[in-house]
C-alpha cells in the first residue's frame, strides 16, 4: 500500500494551500514537482520546436517528445507507433469519430453507446448522426450506471459498427466490463472505442488484454500538464483513418496540384506544432504514476472511497447515488438543497467539489436527478480529508448555503 | 433612509429575504396567455435553467413570471426582480437593472432603488455565483431591449 503522507510531499500545492481539501480530481488533478520541473525545464533550459531543428537542443526535444511514446506504450502495453498526441481527451474522441465517419461507416450504420457518457464522447457522434446519417443507440444501464453483459448482448446486433463507451464513467464511476464488451463486439465485427479519461489515471490498463481498438485520455487528469491528450489506436486502423487536422509536420510532401502525401501514424495525426512541453510533462507524470504503481493507486483509492461511503451513509441529510459501486467518485445531494448551493457551502469550508450535471447531460434519464455534488478522489487524498468533508456535509442546509454570502 | 431600508442593513434580515424568496418564490408560474415575451436562459450556465416571461404594454412592465430549476441565488434573485419591476415604467426598470448590475459588479449603488435586491450585495465575493445572481435579471434586460427595438 502507498504512503500517502510521503506522496503528498511531492505536491507543492499542499504546502502552498495547507487548508485545501481537493476532491475535484475528476475535473483535473494536482501536479507533482517532477511534472512541474519537466515543463519548466523546457522553458528554462531547452526550448525549441520538434522535428525541425538541426541544433543540439532541438535534438534533445525530439528525443524527449518522441521518447514519450515509449513511456505511454509501457503504460498501456501497446506499440510506440500507436500513441498519438492530441490536445485533450476531447480532441482524441473527435478524431476517432471523424475518422470512423470518414473511413469506416456508411449511412444507416449504428453506433452503440450509453446515457452516462461525457459530452465529449457523445456530441462528436451526434454530429455523425447529422452529417452522415449514422444512427445512435443506447445500451440500457442499471440504476448505478453499470452496463451488464446481459443488457449489452440484448442491444448488440449486426447493424452496430462501433461501440463507444467510457471505461469509467465520470459521474457515477461505474467501471464497465470493457474486455467482455470488446470481445462480444468484435464477434459482430464492430469496432470498440473507449473513453479512458477516468480510467487511465486510476488503474492499470492493458490495451492488448482489453483488446480495444481506440482509447482516448487527457494528461491533466493523471497529474500531467493541460493541453495534452493521447489517442491510442491499433496501428492498422490508424493507417486507414484520416486526420481531422491538416498542416505542418504531418505531411511528407505536396504539390501545387493539390496532391498530398501524409506521413505515417502517429505523426499523421499531429498537424502543427504540438504541445511539446506538455508531452514532456506527460512523460514525467506517466513515469511518476508507474513508479507508485497503478495497481497500488487503484487499491488505495478503492479503500479510501469505501471509508468515505460508509461515513456518508450515516448522514441523514445526504442522499448518495452510487453507494453500491465499488469505485469512482461519491455522487450525492443534501436533501432539499440544490447541488450548487451545497458545493458553495463546502467551498466555504475549503472543500473543492463539483456540482451540476458534470457534462453528462442525459444521465438524469437514468438516475432521476438533474444535478449532483461530485466528490472525486485521487491517491494523494487522505482519511483526514474525508473526515473533514463528511463533517462539512453534515452541516449542508439551505440556511448555511445562504449564510456563505454574509 | 426609511425604516425598511435600515432593516435591510442587517445581514440576518437579508439572509431571511433570500430564504423566503427561495422557499416561496413570487410570480413563479409561467402563463400561456397572449402578449407575453419569453426568454429561456439555458445557454449561459449548465446548471441553472430558468424561463422568464414578461408582459410589457406600452411603457409599463405589467407582469413578470418565471419558472425553472435553479439554486438559491438564481431563484431568489429572480423572484426579487419580478416583485421589484412589476408595475414600473420601462425607464424605471432600466434604471433599477443598471443599479443592480453595479452592485453585483461591486461598484457604488443606490440601495433605496434596489430595495430587497440588496440581499445580493455580497455575491461579488463568489465570482462563480455572479451568473446565478444575474440570470433572471439578464433575461428581463433582454426582453426590455427587445421591446424597445420593436416600439420604434
Ligand atoms: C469521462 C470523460 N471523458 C472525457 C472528458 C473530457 O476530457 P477533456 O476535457 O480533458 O478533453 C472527461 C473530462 O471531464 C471525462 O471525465
Amino acid at each position: 500500500m502507498i504512503d500517502v503522507y510521503k506522496i503528498r510531499e511531492d505536491f507543492p500545492i499542499f504546502r502552498n494551500q495547507p487548508d485545501l481539501v481537493y476532491f475535484d480530481n475528476g475535473a483535473t488533478t494536482l501536479k507533482p514537482q517532477c511534472v512541474i520541473d519537466a515543463v519548466s525545464d523546457f522553458y528554462l533550459r531547452h526550448t525549441s520546436n520538434v522535428h525541425r531543428g538541426d541544433y543540439p537542443v532541438a535534438a534533445v526535444n525530439d528525443r524527449l517528445y518522441d521518447g514519450t511514446r515509449a513511456v505511454i506504450a509501457r503504460l498501456l502495453n501497446c506499440g510506440e507507433k500507436e500513441v498519438v498526441f492530441t490536445h485533450n481527451a476531447t480532441a482524441s474522441l473527435n478524431q476517432v469519430a471523424y475518422g470512423l465517419g470518414k473511413n469506416f461507416l456508411k449511412p444507416g450504420d449504428v453506433i452503440l453507446t450509453t446515457q452516462a457518457e461525457h459530452a465529449s464522447n457523445l456530441l462528436p457522434w451526434y454530429r455523425l448522426q447529422k452529417d452522415y446519417g449514422i444512427k445512435i443507440e443506447y445500451i440500457p444501464l442499471d440504476k448505478e450506471g453499470n452496463i451488464t453483459m446481459e443488457a449489452f448482448e440484448k442491444t448488440m446486433h449486426k447493424g452496430v459498427k462501433a461501440v463507444v463507451i467510457a471505461h469509467v464513467t465520470n459521474v457515477l464511476g461505474s467501471v464497465q466490463p470493457v474486455k467482455e464488451i470488446a470481445a462480444a463486439a468484435h464477434r459482430y465485427g464492430a469496432l470498440v472505442a473507449v473513453d479512458g479519461a477516468q480510467s487511465v489515471p486510476h488503474m492499470k490498463i492493458d490495451v492488448k488484454d482489453l483488446d480495444v481498438d481506440f482509447l482516448s485520455f487527457s494528461a491533466h487528469k493523471m497529474c500531467g500538464p493541460g493541453g495534452v491528450g493521447v489517442l491510442y489506436g491499433k496501428y492498422s486502423l490508424l493507417e486507414k483513418m484520416e486526420p481531422v487536422f491538416m498542416g505542418g509536420d504531418m505531411n511528407a510532401r505536396f504539390e501545387s496540384c493539390g496532391s498530398v502525401i501524409l506521413k505515417n501514424p502517429p505523426v499523421k495525426f499531429e498537424a502543427g506544432t504540438p504541445n511539446i512541453e506538455g508531452v514532456i510533462g506527460l512523460r514525467a507524470a506517466a513515469e511518476y504514476l508507474m513508479d507508485i504503481g497503478l495497481d497500488n493507486i487503484h487499491a488505495y483509492e478503492k479503500q479510501l472511497r469505501s471509508y468515505f461511503i460508509e461515513k456518508m451513509k450515516k448522514l441523514d441529510n445526504i442522499e448518495i447515488y452510487n453507494a453500491d459501486n465499488v469505485y469512482g467518485p461519491v455522487d450525492f445531494n443534501a436533501k432539499g438543497v440544490f447541488s450548487q448551493d451545497a458545493a458553495g457551502y463546502l467551498a466555504s469550508r475549503n472543500i473543492a467539489v463539483r456540482s451540476g450535471n458534470h457534462c453528462a447531460k442525459i444521465l438524469h434519464e437514468v438516475i432521476g436527478t438533474d444535478s449532483t455534488v461530485r466528490a472525486s478522489l485521487y491517491f494523494y487524498n487522505t482519511k483526514e480529508e474525508v473526515d473533514l468533508c463528511v463533517e462539512a456535509c453534515r452541516d449542508i442546509s439551505v440556511e448555511n448555503a445562504i449564510g456563505i454570502f454574509f | 433612509m426609511n425604516e425598511k431600508m435600515s432593516m435591510l442593513n442587517d445581514p440576518a434580515v437579508l439572509r431571511e429575504v433570500i430564504m423566503d424568496h427561495y422557499q416561496y418564490p413570487r410570480n413563479h408560474e409561467l402563463t400561456k396567455e397572449e402578449g407575453y415575451r419569453s426568454v429561456h436562459m439555458a445557454s449561459d450556465s449548465c446548471i441553472d435553467d430558468i424561463t422568464v416571461q414578461s408582459k410589457i404594454t406600452g411603457d409599463i412592465v405589467e407582469d413578470i413570471r418565471f419558472d425553472g430549476v435553479a439554486c438559491t441565488i438564481a431563484t431568489a434573485s429572480t423572484s426579487i426582480m419580478t416583485e421589484l419591476l412589476i408595475g414600473k415604467t420601462k425607464e424605471e426598470a432600466d434604471l433599477i437593472i443598471a443599479e443592480y448590475f453595479r452592485m453585483i459588479d461591486h461598484q457604488d449603488y443606490d440601495a433605496d432603488l434596489l430595495d430587497e435586491a440588496v440581499a445580493m450585495q455580497n455575491v461579488y465575493k463568489q465570482a462563480n455565483r455572479i451568473k446565478c445572481a444575474t440570470i433572471g435579471w439578464n433575461a428581463m434586460k433582454q426582453m426590455l431591449e427587445e421591446s424597445e427595438r420593436q416600439d420604434v
